[in-house]
């Protein structure tokens, strides 16, 4: 169970003169819920962004399962089993539910275009069997009602369902989760609560989680690390981190560390 | 879909084109009223519109707007469904049509030509330009929007200047003369009688066919097979990897869509059918090669046939033809018909707005040349072209399959309002 996944080693990420991420290193296991928090600029999004390697960054080493994904480009690092969400919701918001799910089947599917162009056997038992799956997944999230819907007229709160969904229909083995609840009221944060719980118990998949809504991440992470400023203040459990001076000081905003001790 | 939960029994059946069987008849007798169409049937009488369009004089017009279909669903996987907007379409068509008329026109002292057989230079066309369109995909890659539009605008001009220099010329045909265009005769190779004559007309299962007939079976035929590929490119795995790109291209290439890939299928593909396009232009229409056909006002009037049609389905691009290219005739005709009428309207028309000589009633000026701030047929039809392009993308930038969409949901929750 707890094999290493994912390796972040002493990543440093740039832009011009602001450095996004300083030296910061961690690892998730395979099935793992880890955290990732921090006030607004801290560079949480820009981890994302160097594990799928959107961002390139200067230097350190990212490795999934010993080996470098370094320079890799990102629909590969997909290809690899590396799933994600984001924060301002970005799915395909003129195509429905249904084809932004298949759209997330995209890897998995082999049929070249000309094969779907004539229409041709393997292409339509291609397109059969991957809806079927698709079909799961719009039933584990329950969004039945909306398949046929173009995303952009479902409410904010489905089409953030929808995009976990066409994360899950890549078939991760690590989802890069980012701001799940952002934006939503209670009974939608434990609706999505519930699901990534669900994930994670029966499908197995690792977790990686950016969330502000503190009471979900530590009530769900197993694994936090707190970053401020493109630097890591701290890592461990829930309560550890809790606890721990240099976050405290980070959340209340003291400068001084005695009086956060104290 | 609205009230009617149980209709899909099998995901097969859903997500066939035409899901119902209402929707296969009526495209069903749709096809087969357009087979009739041009022929000398007591059924075609009947029905007052076909038989007008089917007419000798009218065929043409049609022939014009199943090309125009061609190299507009073309231009839709291009710029409706990935979302590139290109003004080097009619460089595509042009590269096509110089190919076709390499492989399939008479060589002579100064012009290149193959004579080969259409089954040849037709898909030739075809593969030339996605080639063409391969090679400049990359520049998608970096450049988006306006910025790409423009540089595939740079397209259109160079390919004009390629085709007027001398060593271009022996490929294009002189410059401002061009050359004739391939046959569209099917023949097996270079035999002296085809298989299947094209340019005569003649009878074919006993019915009387002119050859504007012929090629209109022709163009129908083809333009059937390129509308269905292009909605099941548009329904499967590449459609939906283009559509990706066209709305979030980071969101795609995070979901394991490689962009550049597939910006160059797009490219390739949409040339594909704008090189057939060209070839079909210059070979069923014009009957002849000419580099200055293809120029800026083309890719333009892609563009409006996509805008008006609506951009990003596969309906769109052959209403969109049909409208694009008829309306100028009609309006041409209802303005003669308007002269013509004896005194009758054009002279209550004159009445009211009265400013010129007979012939001429307020804005419209009938004749040839424009006396002043008038508007002559030609200039009108411009006017209304473009008026109707800006009404259009204000009021249902959907197009003519907005309009539709809407007209249908307005039926099927009928007598409901919502």
């Amino acid at each position: 169970m707890s094999e290493l996944l994912l390796e972040i080693e002493d990543i440093t990420l740039r832009f011009g003169g602001v450095t996004a991420i300083h030296g910061v290193s961690c690892h998730v296991n395979e099935g793992e819920l880890f955290s990732i928090i921090g006030p607004n600029g801290a560079g949480k999004t820009s981890i994302f962004n160097t594990v799928s390697q959107v961002y390139r960054p200067q230097s350190g080493d990212i490795r999934w399962k010993g080996k470098s994904i370094m320079g890799t480009r990102p629909d590969r690092v997909a290809a690899m089993g590396i799933a994600r969400t984001f924060q301002n919701i970005e799915l395909f918001p003129q195509m429905t539910v249904v084809d932004n799910l298949l759209t997330g089947r995209h890897v998995a599917m082999k049929q070249s275009w000309l094969a779907g162009a004539m229409w041709v056997g393997a292409a339509k038992r291609e397109e059969m069997a991957h809806r079927r799956k698709v079909e799961d997944i719009i039933d584990f999230l329950e969004i039945e009602q909306w398949r046929k819907h173009p995303v952009a007229l479902l409410p904010y709160g489905f089409q953030k369902r929808v995009e976990l969904g066409r994360a899950l229909a890549m078939d991760p083995e690590l989802l890069l989760l980012d701001e799940p609840v952002a934006g939503m009221n209670l009974e939608e944060t434990e609706d999505m609560a519930r699901f990534i719980l669900d994930i994670r118990r029966e499908l197995g998949i690792a977790m990686i989680m950016v969330e502000h809504d503190m009471g979900l991440v530590m009530d769900i992470a197993d694994r936090i690390m707190v970053l401020d400023f493109g630097e890591k203040i701290a890592e461990g459990t829930p309560e550890e981190v809790q606890s721990d001076p240099n976050v405290i000081a980070a959340y209340l905003g003291s400068s001084d560390l005695h009086v956060a001790n104290e | 879909m609205y009230g009617r939960p149980n209709l899909y029994t099998s995901y097969k059946q859903e997500s066939q084109i035409l899901p119902t069987w209402s929707q296969k008849i009526v495209l069903g007798i749709f096809l087969l009223i357009l087979l009739a169409m041009p022929l000398d049937l007591w059924l075609t009488e009947q029905i007052p519109f076909v038989r007008f369009l089917g007419d000798n004089e009218w065929l043409p017009l049609i022939n014009k707007v199943l090309v125009f279909a061609i190299a507009t669903l073309g231009l839709n996987l291009l710029a409706g469904v990935a979302g590139q907007v290109s003004l080097g379409h009619a460089f595509f068509m042009g590269v096509g049509a110089v190919t076709a008329v390499f492989l399939g026109g008479q060589s002579s002292d100064n012009l290149h030509g193959l004579g080969l057989p259409i089954w040849i230079w037709l898909p030739g066309a075809g593969v030339a330009a996605a080639l063409a369109g391969v090679i400049v995909s990359p520049v998608a890659v970096r450049l988006r929007g306006l910025y790409l539009a423009i540089v595939t605008l740079g397209l259109v001009f160079l390919g004009i200047h390629f085709g007027n220099t001398t060593w271009g010329a022996k490929f294009a045909g002189a410059p401002g003369l061009g050359r004739k265009a391939p046959k569209l005769d099917i023949r097996l190779w270079k035999e002296e009688t085809p298989l299947i004559n094209l340019d005569d007309d003649g009878r074919w299962l006993g019915f009387d066919v002119s050859d504007k007939a012929k090629t209109y079976f022709l163009l129908l035929g083809l333009t059937v097979i390129f509308a269905v590929m292009a909605k099941n490119i548009i329904r499967t795995r590449t459609g939906r990897a283009l559509q990706a790109i066209r709305d979030r291209d980071i969101a795609a290439e995070v979901m394991g869509i490689p962009e550049f890939r597939y910006k160059v299928i797009a490219f390739g593909i949409s040339s594909f059918y704008a090189g057939v396009a060209g070839a079909l232009f210059s070979a069923a229409l014009s009957g002849q090669v000419l580099a200055a056909d293809f120029g800026l006002f083309f890719s333009v009037e892609f563009i409006a046939v996509l805008l008006i049609g609506g951009a990003g389905t596969t309906a769109g691009p052959l209403v969109g033809a049909f409208f694009v290219v008829m309306i100028p005739k009609f309006v041409e005709t209802f303005t003669k018909w308007l002269d013509k009428t004896e005194g009758g309207i054009t002279g209550k028309f004159a009445d009211v707005a009265l400013t010129g000589p007979e012939g001429d009633f307020g804005v419209i000026y009938t004749g040839v040349q424009t006396p002043g701030w008038q508007l002559n047929v030609f200039d009108w039809n411009i006017v209304l072209f473009g008026f109707l392009i800006i009404v259009f993308l204000i009021f249902e930038p959907l197009g003519l399959y907005g309009v539709w969409i809407r007209v249908r949901n307005y039926w099927k929750r009928w007598p409901f309002s919502y």
